[in-house]
């Protein structure tokens, strides 16, 4: 029987790597200053104000002007990281995401904390679901979703040395850690996690966990082996990839915790279409609000497990 | 040349503001669209601040001692680009191209395409906390640059703005100084029948913000206000001037109709009355030629951007 659920995995906050990381640059470079909306406590940004008061920004509970805050430091040269929910910042302030970070491109690095549906029992006013669409839909904006804590390390350093606006979402739980510190990464590159011949499940964020359990059941409960893709980044993404898997492989099924409109299946299913159409489906958050919860629960219901996973494969195989 | 200012007398300024304003009224004209009455409500106050107070160097624009001057309500355009030019960052004759196919002088500026320009502005509400953030920047760097920033006051409804006039106060930004073109004129009307935003100065106040008001077309008020703003600036709060304007002041047909604010003189007939007004005896058409061939400006100003000689859009 394939161990799954909470049990299966060891677990770590991606905020946790997003605060500690902070610090280490903080010392690296002068340049990167950071910002936060009453919310340090909870973003994790507390470690860097603690570290570097100087360079730390408490705007308040202002987002619009934390964003526009934060591009003004970039035009200045310094490299301002800014935190807040993910639902304030790209709900609140899309306008100035897109005016003053995005169309002006600026080097400002917007830092989503509790993006999802796994924000559990605040409820839906503050969990996102739609965040990764208004962001791709930008025209300069690198988006990502790290896995979990050592990728969200890795993102949080390459999003410092990149010259140019970055839109990375971390999540408010503990996700299961599944990959490790020499674990490759790379802007716009998506990874065979878990290699296979029957199909591939692509994900981002903490449905790659998903996605390897999906794998486990798929294999002892069929003999079928899809392979497992990571891919952190929306934009760019890895179109190469992409073909890549439809061609050998046939059938995809993405995974993602998000809204199915307009997010990582959609944009995936696009090159899939424009490039060499194979089977899909898409496994994401349908289109309703999932009030408040255990985050593992709401996960259940809005059907992001392995199981419904390895269902939907099997659909389409 | 070097970062410094132009340092006009008070009758080269009246001038210098009477030709930025023929400069608007004749690019909205050539483009049949824009916005003539913010810019020519701000034209007196904006040219004397930008001509003797703020430190550019036109031949350097990213100069990193420069002063930041930032005109948050993107609309006035016209009048950015007229100032820019008349202060040598570009050709006037290129202000002809104002928001046609290819131009670096789009509808609302954009800071990538237009020398002096720092910010791409046009959704109302994002040039103070832009601007604020550039301040707190040159404070981290212990840089004395100044951030210059005009505000229109229909714009002062954005709740954004007062987000910064918080923030700007709670860090003490002295090195902010806040221009308003307080015109009581945005599209729908007036503005304290659009939506009431006095009293202007007692919110400032009640901010935390030192506050100037006075009149923005005298040119010796508008000298003395400034003046009195900047020996304010670091102080340790930062600085507003509410500048009382008319709305197309300088064309007395037309001033306070809030129909002009985002309205172009297109009509041949319009342009002329409005030219006379401001005492020019020329017609539409000897106003343009004045400019001199447009191509010419064209080359020169992909010249400065370094970009490939223009090029004809292709419809086909």
């Amino acid at each position: 029987m394939v161990k799954t659920g909470k049990d299966r995995w060891t677990y770590e906050l991606t905020r946790k790597a997003y605060g500690e990381t902070l610090v280490e640059l903080g010392h690296e470079n002068p340049r990167i200053v950071v910002l936060d909306a009453d919310l340090a406590e909870s973003t994790l940004t507390k470690f860097f104000r603690d570290e570097f008061p100087d360079r730390f920004f408490e705007i308040g509970i202002a987002e619009q002007d934390m964003v526009g805050t934060a591009a003004g430091l970039a035009l200045q040269g310094f490299i301002p990281f800014l935190s807040s929910y993910a639902i304030f910042i790209t709900g609140r302030a899309w306008d100035q995401c897109r005016q003053d970070v995005d169309y002006m491109k600026t080097n400002v690095k917007l830092s989503a904390a509790h993006g999802g549906i796994s924000v559990g029992k605040d409820g839906p006013t503050h969990q996102s679901m739609e965040d990764l669409a208004c962001m791709s839909a930008c025209t300069n904006m690198k988006v990502l979703v790290p896995a979990d804590y050592h990728e969200t390390i890795k993102a949080v350093r390459w999003s410092a040395e990149y010259e140019g606006p970055v839109y990375f979402r971390l999540g408010r739980e503990k996700v299961p850690m599944v990959t490790e510190e020499p674990s490759p990464f790379e802007m716009g590159k998506g990874f065979v996690h878990v290699d296979g011949t029957d199909g591939t499940i692509i994900a981002c964020g903490l449905m790659l966990s998903q996605a390897i359990e999906a794998r486990e059941i798929l294999e002892e409960e069929d003999g079928i082996k899809p392979r497992v893709v990571n891919m952190p980044f929306l934009k760019p993404i890895d179109e190469e990839m992409i073909i890549k898997c439809a061609k050998e492989n046939g059938p995809i099924v993405t995974a993602e915790e998000h809204q199915v409109y307009g997010g990582f299946g959609s944009i995936i299913a696009r090159v899939v279409v424009e490039n060499h159409p194979v089977p899909m489906r898409i496994v994401g958050i349908p289109n309703m609000y999932l009030g408040s919860g255990d985050p593992f629960d709401l996960l259940a219901i809005a059907g992001l497990t392995g199981r419904h996973i390895a269902n939907k494969m099997k659909e389409v195989l | 040349m070097s970062i410094g200012t132009a340092n006009l007398s008070v009758d080269e300024l009246k001038e210098m503001a009477r030709t930025i304003r023929r400069d608007c009224l004749v690019q909205t004209h050539v483009a049949k669209s824009g916005h003539p009455g913010g810019p020519l409500s701000a034209a007196d106050y904006l040219t004397s601040l930008y001509f003797n107070y703020v430190k550019v160097d036109p031949k350097n624009p990213k100069d990193d001692s420069r002063d930041y001057f930032i005109i948050s309500n993107g609309h006035c355009s016209a009048l950015n680009y007229a100032l820019l030019s008349r202060r040598g960052f570009f050709p006037p004759g290129y202000l002809m191209t104002f928001r046609s196919t290819g131009s670096g002088l789009e509808g609302h500026p954009n800071r990538h395409k237009t020398p002096g320009v720092d910010i791409s502005a046009g959704s109302l509400g994002h040039g103070l906390p832009i601007a604020h953030g550039i301040a707190l920047g040159a404070k981290l760097k212990g840089s004395d640059q100044r951030v210059f920033v005009n505000l229109g006051d229909g714009e002062l409804q954005e709740g954004s703005c007062w987000e910064a006039i918080m923030a700007a106060a709670h860090y003490r930004s002295d090195n902010i100084l806040a221009v308003v073109d307080y015109n009581d004129v945005q599209i729908d009307g007036r503005t304290h029948e659009v939506m009431n935003i006095r009293p202007l100065d007692g919110k400032f106040k009640a901010f935390g913000w030192k506050v100037f008001e006075g009149n923005g077309h005298d040119m010796n008020e508008v000298i003395r206000l400034l003046d009195h703003a900047i020996d304010s600036m670091g102080k340790g709060q930062p600085v507003v001037v509410l500048f009382h304007t008319v709305m197309m002041k300088g064309v007395p047909s037309f001033e306070n109709d809030h129909i002009w604010h985002g309205k172009a003189l297109a009509d041949d007939k319009l342009l002329q009355t409005a030219l006379t007004e401001l005492g020019y005896n020329e017609t539409p058409k000897e106003a343009v030629a004045s400019y001199g061939d447009v191509n010419v400006a064209r080359g020169e100003y992909h010249k400065i951007m370094g970009w490939p000689p223009p090029q004809v859009c292709d419809r086909d």
